[in-house]
């Protein structure tokens, strides 16, 4: 262990960080975490969603407004879409990280996709509401 | 140069700890501890002359569906903006997804949605630590497929008797 010939890396972190084994800010498996508990909550709104949309096949839109107009639809339309864009977002974030290794392009597509998933979600919510306030 | 490289622990990797490097692509699987000293990483074998296996394929499956899943989430969008907009464009979206290629799409990510859906159960009963021993990862691998294939044809045989 104490070979002085062993090639070092000079780091900068104390004994007693070395000592409490903890991470930087305690937030290193927030991702993992947050991965998971979408994922458990799109395990029912995804069979609900699926359902409603078969339900709606070949509606006309004033029946499919009617539908959304409804607080506990408008209220499960709404959980779904943060749930299936937050989860998407982890999701694809791994992908990008995993493939694109150059520093430039990958912050591009991560900031790329941040944003078109953000206005994909803001989308969804803002037609939602606005079904459910205007039908 | 092999003096100082300690293996990182892994039971295969503890042998050849202090042998000299044999591949070339090692030199780049070098980490350090958290005292600074430079440790061999095991490598995995490329995935050219990697044989493919239920876990390993399931497992890239859960990746490819993932992303066709989130490029199918740019239709469901369009439907939830038309459906808000106007009944013209309400008409245009639903005539996409009803015209032979948006059925073929929709046929698709109904796969993805529901291969996902059950390797992502999977992955839960894992995460909870169940079923990781190899005979129930490829048992329960093998159900993955069945029961993408049963869920697949009872969604379209609903939807055909619904519409």
């Amino acid at each position: 262990m104490s070979d002085p010939k062993a090639p070092q890396v000079a780091i900068m972190r104390s004994m007693l960080g070395r000592a409490r084994g903890l991470g930087a800010a305690k937030s290193g498996t927030a991702h993992w975490w947050s991965q998971r508990a979408t994922a458990i909550a799109l395990v029912p709104l995804s069979l609900w969603f699926v359902a409603s949309v078969i339900g709606l096949l070949g509606a006309p839109r004033a029946a499919v407004a009617a539908w959304a107009a409804g607080p506990i639809t408008a209220t499960l339309l709404l959980a779904t879409i943060a749930a299936l864009f937050q989860h998407l977002h982890l999701g694809v974030k791994v992908v990008i990280e995993d493939y694109i290794h150059a520093e430039r392009p990958r912050m591009f597509w991560l900031l790329a996709l941040k944003g078109l998933i953000g206005l994909m979600a803001l989308a969804s919510a803002v037609s939602v509401l606005k079904l459910a306030f205007t039908g | 140069m092999s003096d100082g490289l300690r293996n990182s622990g892994a039971a295969d990797w503890g042998r050849r700890g202090g042998l000299p490097m044999t591949d070339i692509r090692e030199a780049l699987m070098v980490g350090r501890t958290s005292d600074g000293k430079l440790v061999r990483r095991p490598l995995s074998p490329h995935l050219q002359v990697y044989k493919p296996q239920i876990t390993s394929v399931t497992s890239i499956m859960h990746r490819i569906t993932g992303v066709g899943l989130g490029v199918g989430t740019l239709v469901l969008v369009w439907w939830l903006v038309a459906a808000a907009t106007s009944d013209a464009a309400y008409d245009r979206a639903t005539w996409f997804i009803g015209s032979w290629i948006g059925l073929l799409l929709m046929f698709g990510w109904t796969a993805a949605l529901w291969y996902h859906f059950a390797n992502g159960v999977r992955h839960l009963f894992w995460d909870f630590g169940y079923g990781f021993d190899l005979p129930t990862a490829h048992a329960t691998g093998k159900a993955t497929a069945v029961a993408t294939v049963v869920l697949t044809v009872l969604t379209w045989i609903i939807i055909f008797a619904a519409g």
